[in-house]
């Protein structure tokens, strides 16, 4: 392995732990909302901050590989995609902790028939599904894996304005709760950022392994 | 302790004041670069680690060099024990007009060794540490001249390395080199790292930065910055450092 290589792997195996971590975020956090764990809502906020030295990290060392490596062709295109995607994770983990602090604040029982018909746990697995796909896929450079979650974003996508509509009709209907209502809209919209995040994510890691560019072509991801 | 360091160095060729005020320290197993523009002491002050500037007239020295926590410009300090802890490489590949097995080989009979055996061991070493074993294992009796440029120089390296030094002083090792040998001899400085201390003068400062764990920026015979170089890279502390790197001058 040349020296370069070896750089370009301690990056890839950082952003890989920092996946696995927002992955982990995530799911205690839809964990914590679905118990009403506080303590296991604090875990998540508090473990926020390892995200955010991920981020730092990352940058750091694709600062310096750029600075110090001049890279070029696939090289090139890993390290400013993992700039991004490092950039995206971050985010997702905002989001995590964002849920987390719903947890927190939220002091009421849930309404478990609104929860049903709302498919908020199911967003939450998709969710969980998506970063799984692009996990493997960055870690084996198998784009056909990040493509995958094209698809999956589109239902998180579906599930989010039917929540709209089932919200918005139900507080019409029931006065009595609509704190909790407004709530589990934040959740929702939150959820459809991390798709959306995560979708960015399957770009950059096509950019790097195809040299293909998707952002702001729709419909072009397959 | 600093495997090598300076302190307060100044060097005078005649009037002329080469390095003024130099000081710094370099640790075990480090690879530090040395850059600047042409003429700003970096060479001058490669040399004085293993007193190569003893040899060129009106040259005053004033400071210490201190190796292994002695001053290696103290009168008791053998200069042929120094050189033989402390290997050079050239710019330009210099191999001996001899068979490939003999020019590594070499430094060992100077220095007494005639264990055939132990000999043929430490060539054979030499050559793997300087990644050029494969390619010559077949023809070690042949002519050093009938190697490439880039295959001289490891073959030089190979023979810095034989009689085990502890560091090995590189001045502009692959200015002479096309990019492929370059390439190679990067990477052997590379995994050198992990049984010698490196020091490397390049005015290619893309190498500087490929290569080296520290870089020292040189400039009219000063010290201008030394730093991690990552930190000289990215954010240098001095103008003039980011001034040099970036190209605007030099």
């Amino acid at each position: 392995m040349t020296h370069l290589e070896s750089e370009l792997k301690k990056i890839k195996d950082s952003t890989l732990e920092m996946m696995h971590i927002v992955r982990t975020q995530l799911s205690k956090g839809k964990e914590a909302l679905m118990t009403s764990n506080k303590e296991l809502a604090l875990e998540v906020m508090h473990n926020e901050k390892r995200v955010n030295g991920y981020e730092l990290l990352i940058d750091n060392s694709c600062e310096n590989v750029i600075a110090c490596f001049s890279p070029v062709a696939i090289d090139l295109r890993f390290v400013l995609a993992t700039l991004k995607i490092n950039y995206h994770l971050e985010r997702i983990g905002d989001n995590a902790d964002g849920i987390a602090r719903n947890v927190i604040d939220i002091k009421e029982q849930w309404n478990d028939e609104l929860l049903r018909k709302l498919e908020l746990v199911k967003s939450f697995e998709i969710a969980d599904e998506m970063l799984g796909y692009v996990l493997d896929s960055y870690e084996n450079e198998d784009t056909s894996m990040a493509r995958k979650v094209f698809e999956k974003d589109k239902f998180i996508d579906h599930i989010t304005d039917n929540a709209l509509t089932t919200i918005s009709e139900y507080i019409k209907a029931n006065h009595s709760n609509v704190n909790q209502d407004l709530y589990l809209l934040l959740l929702h919209r939150k959820l459809e950022r991390v798709g959306d995040l995560v979708k960015n994510i399957a770009e950059e890691i096509i950019f790097f392994v195809e040299a293909k560019v998707l952002k702001h072509k729709k419909g072009l991801e397959g | 302790m600093a495997k090598l360091s300076a302190n307060k160095v100044n060097l005078y060729y005649g009037d002329h004041h080469a390095l003024k005020d130099v000081s710094l320290a370099m640790d075990h197993n480090t690879i530090t670069a040395f850059i600047g523009p042409s003429g700003c002491g970096k060479s001058t002050f490669l040399r004085l680690f293993n007193r190569m500037n003893d040899l060129i007239p009106h040259v005053k020295i004033e400071g210490e060099i201190i190796v292994d926590g002695e001053d290696i410009y103290s009168k008791q300090v053998s200069v042929d024990l120094l050189r033989k802890n402390i290997g050079m490489v050239f710019q330009k590949p210099n191999p001996f007009p001899k068979s490939i097995f003999e020019n590594v080989a070499y430094g060992l009979r100077v220095n007494g060794i005639s264990d055939k055996n132990f000999i043929i061991e430490r060539v054979e070493t030499s050559l793997k540490q300087a990644s050029l074993w494969e390619e010559v294992k077949d023809k070690l009796k042949k002519s050093a001249f009938e190697l490439s440029g880039g295959q001289q120089q490891r073959l030089c390296i190979a023979r810095a390395l034989a009689i085990e030094p502890s560091v090995v002083l590189m001045d502009e090792p692959t200015s002479a080199l096309d990019p492929l040998a370059t390439h190679k001899i990067e990477e052997l400085v590379f995994n050198l790292k992990e049984d010698y201390t490196i020091v490397i003068v390049t005015h290619n400062m893309q190498q500087a930065a490929r290569v080296s764990d520290k870089t020292a920026f040189f400039y009219l015979g000063e010290l201008i910055e030394y730093d991690d170089t990552n930190n000289i890279f990215t954010k240098p502390k001095e103008i003039t450092t980011q001034n040099y790197i970036t190209g605007r001058f030099g």
